[in-house]
């Protein structure tokens, strides 16, 4: 019995172990394409086919992203470009969650909201950036506002399918069991509709990214997005780089947070993977 | 005499279609006595389990009344358990908290019962399991569990056993017999299944469709535990049988 169990962990373990190597292969594998460029990119940066003034190099991002940190410079813009993300996505996810429940519980109101609400959905955001700085000026407000509003409309129509998607068998349980209007929506359309409200939170903060970029691009005198723009106008490539960097980690980043979110709260499904 | 636990009077339903009113349910007259065990068979489409849904309270367009002790019904209460077909789980909560249902297990009084009534349907170990992590039989254990929470003074249970295979299903019925025996539930079960409804009942409405009556009552008095290969059980089953095979106007022939 005994035996059995050892020969059995140790079958578990010797598995274990090809799987990891097997991953790590794999990661590797990932890896080959990105590291290739950079270094052919440094190459021809350095044999001189590649204008520095144009494509920086590696070498060169890397020592103005370690200046840009010493200075302090990244920090502050940094700082300020989180806050307005954080701030216009609590607001945009906040209201989309809470039309998007609305909506889904109550029929009447998916009839005098939903139409709209699909209608302005469709408006590139783009193409209201105008709009927003005449109302609301170069301000933080419109930035805010801008992202809020790039957040609301993905967490909006996932709120609303997911609730529409809850096993409507589950409603006349809830009944009988004699939940208030209060827990229907807390203990069984939240949950019911989490996968969806997730993802929701996925796509409105990538939504919420971009146009964070987008409003700090057309006019901000600080942020990551101005660093950009301004180290454009000084043809300053790496800087640009920098910022791009900067961008691309900060939503791999919001992402994993949400993925990790999802794997916490989503272990009850079916086709949950752990 | 004792009082009803439940008692049916003069109701009828019909649902309106575009094309014709359809009679589900046909001026039915019902008394279940405290502790009884009933079962209602039938076709499918003789409005059993809208019957059940009406005393549950989930639907309250009809005409008659249904009395529950000595309340009319007006909505979904506590005296009264569902169980349904599927168990209806939630997907997202583990078996105990399932059973839990609105109350907060961190209520002693709650996390007490909520134990006994896992030991009662035997699924001691799985109480942090996810309902996808348990079988089919085990998540009506769970839903029947669930329906006890509260003690009600009936439990409703519609085809509670019908989507089981016929193992589990055997499990299941002498579960609830014992539990019945246990608690002296009255329990109002709807099937198809005449072996099911000979083997637990006390007494069976047999009802009729289009329009949905009650076409024959039996009383089985066959003492507990009953054996399906028995000749009572077999006469009872026949009984039944012929009530349902049978057109109206040859039924004084079968009842007893």
């Amino acid at each position: 019995m005994s035996t059995q169990t050892i020969v059995q962990s140790n079958a578990i373990s010797i598995k274990k172990k090809k799987t990891n190597s097997k991953k790590s292969k794999i990661f590797f594998r990932g890896l080959f394409l990105p590291i290739f460029i950079l270094f052919l990119w440094q190459l021809l940066g350095t044999v001189g086919v590649l204008p520095a003034q144009l494509f920086s190099s590696p070498l060169l991002i890397l020592t103005s992203f370690i200046e840009l940190i010493q200075s302090g410079e990244l920090a502050s813009h940094l700082q300020i470009s989180l806050t307005r993300a954080i701030l216009g996505f609590s607001l945009g996810s906040f209201f989309g969650l809470l039309v998007g429940i609305i909506v889904g519980m109550n029929k009447r109101s998916e009839e005098y909201l939903n139409p709209t609400i699909q209608m302005l959905r469709t408006i590139p955001l783009l193409a209201i950036t105008p709009l927003f700085i005449m109302w609301f000026g170069f301000g933080e407000l419109s930035k805010v506002l801008l992202i809020a509003l790039g957040a609301f409309f993905p967490l909006y129509l996932q709120t609303f399918l997911g609730i529409r998607n809850v096993d409507q068998k589950l409603y006349d349980v809830a009944q009988i069991l004699e939940y208030s209007r209060l827990e229907k929506i807390t203990k069984l359309m939240i949950p019911g509709a989490l996968p969806n409200i997730l993802l929701g939170i996925r796509l409105a903060l990538s939504a919420a990214w971009m146009c964070l970029v987008v409003a700090e691009l057309l006019g901000a005198d600080r942020g990551v997005g101005f660093m950009i723009q301004d180290a454009r106008s000084f043809m300053q490539t790496d800087i640009v780089f920098v910022g791009i960097i900067i961008f691309a980690l900060a939503g791999k980043i919001s992402d994993s947070i949400v993925r990790f979110l999802e794997n916490r709260l989503l272990k009850w499904q079916d086709s949950f993977k752990a | 005499m004792t009082v009803a636990a439940l008692q049916i009077n003069d109701v009828s339903k019909v649902f309106n279609n575009e094309s014709e009113r359809v009679h589900v349910l046909d001026n039915i007259n019902l008394s279940v006595k405290q502790g009884e065990f009933l079962s209602v068979i039938g076709p499918s489409g003789c409005g059993k389990s809208t019957l059940l849904k009406l005393i549950a309270g989930l639907d309250l367009h009809y005409e008659g009344t249904i009395v529950i002790g000595s309340q009319d019904v007006n909505g979904p209460s506590k005296d009264r358990g569902f169980i349904f077909q599927e168990h209806r789980l939630f997907p997202w909560l583990t078996a105990e908290k399932n059973i839990a249902g609105n109350l907060s297990l961190k209520d002693p009084a709650i996390r007490k019962r909520v134990d006994d009534l896992i030991s009662l349907v035997k699924l001691n170990g799985f109480e942090k399991a996810f309902p996808r992590q348990l079988s089919g039989g085990m998540s009506q254990r769970v839903a029947i569990a669930r329906a006890l929470l509260r003690n009600p003074e009936i439990l409703l249970l519609d085809e509670p056993f019908g989507a089981l295979d016929a193992f589990t299903r055997s499990h299941l019925q002498e579960a609830l017999l014992e539990i019945w025996q246990k608690n002296q539930t009255t329990m109002v079960l709807v099937t198809h299944d005449i072996d099911e409804a000979v083997f637990l009942s006390s007494k069976i409405v047999v009802m009729d469709s289009k329009p949905g009556r009650i076409k024959a009552t039996v009383s089985i008095d066959l003492p507990y535990p009953r054996r399906r290969t028995s000749k009572s059980f077999q006469e009872f089953r026949t009984v039944i049988l012929n009530h349902l095979d049978h057109k109206p106007e040859d039924k004084e022939d079968w009842t007893i």
